[in-house]
């Protein structure tokens, strides 16, 4: 085994659809410069960097040479990673790993995209085959309608569903500084009456169905930092270090029509294999916080039966319940999750730094009124990949 | 039993843009606009970068100062392509060099023009030639030519 390491620090950029006044690298820079901050360290104190994006949204290929100005990343070892959705969560894992490996004490993590620099669907079609799927089907919107629509039939499960988590994590967007959408006028509404709106209203277009405009996630310009110690320094650096527990990865087809669409097996596999890890046997009742990567609102319902936290079938019930709401047994996204800030290489380093601070306690206005003792963060892309990240409190043994 | 190896053509463009942020642009309407060049000093160890950077890469503090420099040069190195890319808006033989800008401390990457490729020397003593047409990018550079400034 490695040494045990934990997340010390955490920077990141509010989303929005265009930042017209930075590149790429100023982007970069404004997130590493807020996590060195929050960690209390500085660029020299940074052992190692690894950096992802996804590179047919910006067109650059060379990310970790290209951007060492921004990164601090002169004259250091800098590894760059790309996973297609997953990316910010494999960069996470990989700096786990770096520092794990007691080669390197803190490896600082980064995530960024700017979504604005290119057509989004235009450069995701550029990841599909290009002889069997790129001419009949591609980009994200119609490949997870698929599932959505097949979800729906195998359980009775309705758009009003679906609305219901669009309106859960706009809701709680509403308290993170850091979310791209602030949908102010949600403020003050009842979940019933929003959830009405949402599936009735004429300016919700239908993109592909059963999936409107409110069921996806934006596309946003954004960076994040999160900064990895090992057990020798973490303690040193952060009163409260949030520690690496478990984790796993899982891939499975290249194809979509491979995809089994009745159940998610690849989050199912990485969520099991890492709770194993952890001893939890009861997940909703053992996890404290999620922050999950749900790139559109079904997967709020399906993915958390895959992920354990109900049985199939049964994730409509759970949202209904108000058990992942703020206030709930187990809040699902504070931070207002995918659905409200989507920087594509960012977002799954966001979901582990958001899951940190919870831990910390660092989470401010979305902090969880509770304790939290394990904070769960995934990663979604590509065809149907799983990243899973459980975080706690104690110290691992 | 022969097969046919079927090759299927791709189609796709990406059409990308990319923000210039304001550093980069504030040098590129200098270029623009009045046919200047600006740098920027790092507040630690006093490099001027052009093109200017946000970031110094060596101090890792903003290099917020501007410094306006002229638009002559020294040529740091040079060489002589024959063949075409079709992306260099210029005909073969082209002439590409490290240009050492006046009060700069790195090089900028541009063309060398009007004067026979065999006459350019490292050492050599350059000035600016501005496009006609200036758009607000570097090709609002001409080119550099020899000069006794």
């Amino acid at each position: 085994m490695g040494k045990r390491v934990a997340v010390v620090g955490f920077g990141q950029t509010k989303g929005r659809s265009s930042r017209k006044d930075v590149n790429g690298v100023e982007i970069i820079n404004e997130a590493v410069v807020a996590a060195l901050a929050d960690a209390e360290l500085t660029i020299d104190d940074i052992d190692a960097i690894v950096i992802g994006n996804m590179d047919h949204f910006e067109g650059i290929n060379y990310v970790d040479s290209w951007s060492v100005e921004g990164s601090g990343g002169v004259m250091k070892p800098i590894f760059k990673v790309t996973t297609g959705g997953t990316t910010g969560t494999t960069v996470a894992m990989c700096a786990y790993y770096h520092a794990a490996s007691g080669m390197f004490d803190r490896v600082l993590a980064i995530g960024w995209e700017k979504n604005s620099e290119s057509d989004t669907t235009g450069a995701i079609i550029t990841a599909f085959d290009p002889v069997w799927e790129r001419p009949n089907l591609g980009g994200a919107i119609a490949g997870l309608a698929l599932e959505a629509s097949k979800y729906m039939d195998n359980y009775e499960v309705t758009e009003r569903d679906g609305a219901r988590v669009a309106v859960r994590e706009r809701l709680h967007a509403l308290n993170n500084p850091y979310a791209h959408l602030h949908q102010e006028w949600m403020k003050g509404m009842e979940v019933d009456q929003l959830v009405e709106l949402l599936v009735t209203s004429e300016q919700n277009q239908v993109l592909a169905y059963p999936l409107r405009m409110s069921d996806m996630c934006p596309r946003s310009d954004g960076a994040a930092a999160v900064i990895f110690a090992s057990e020798d320094v973490a303690e040193k650096i952060a009163p409260i270090p949030a520690w690496m527990v478990a984790t796993a990865n899982r891939h499975n087809f290249a194809l979509a029509g491979d995809v089994d669409m009745d159940r998610n097996t690849t989050m199912a596999s990485a969520s099991k294999a890492a709770f194993e890890k952890a001893g939890i046997k009861e997940p909703l009742k053992e996890i404290d916080v999620c922050e999950l990567y749900l790139p559109y609102s079904y997967a709020g319902l399906k993915w958390m039966e895959d992920l354990g936290f109900c049985g199939y079938g049964e994730g409509p019930k759970l949202l209904w319940d108000g058990v992942t709401d703020m206030d709930g047994e187990l809040p699902v996204n504070p931070s207002g999750g995918v659905m409200s800030s989507n920087a594509i290489g960012a977002t799954g380093l966001i979901r582990v730094g958001e899951a940190a601070i919870q831990i910390m306690g660092k989470a401010g206005t979305r902090q969880v009124p509770k304790d939290v003792n394990f904070a769960l963060a995934t990663g979604f892309g590509g065809c149907y990949w799983a990243d899973v990240m459980l975080l706690g409190k104690k110290k691992p043994a | 039993m022969d097969v046919e190896n079927i090759i299927y053509h791709g189609r796709i463009k990406v059409p990308y843009k990319w923000y210039v942020g304001e550093t980069g642009s504030r040098f590129f309407i200098g270029l623009r606009d009045n046919k200047e060049l600006w740098g920027n000093r790092c507040p630690k160890c006093d490099r001027v970068y052009v093109p200017p950077i946000k970031t110094c890469w060596e101090c890792f503090v903003p290099t917020k100062e501007w410094v306006k420099l002229k638009d002559t040069g020294t040529v740091e190195s040079f060489t002589v392509t024959h063949y075409s890319e079709g992306v260099a808006p210029k005909d073969v033989p082209i002439i590409y060099g490290l240009i050492k800008i006046d009060g700069a401390d790195g090089s900028l990457l541009h063309f060398i023009g009007d004067v026979e490729p065999g006459d350019v020397s490292v050492g050599m003593r350059v000035k600016a030639v501005f496009a006609e047409e200036r758009t607000g990018s570097i090709l609002d550079i001409k080119h550099f030519v020899p000069s006794n400034e």
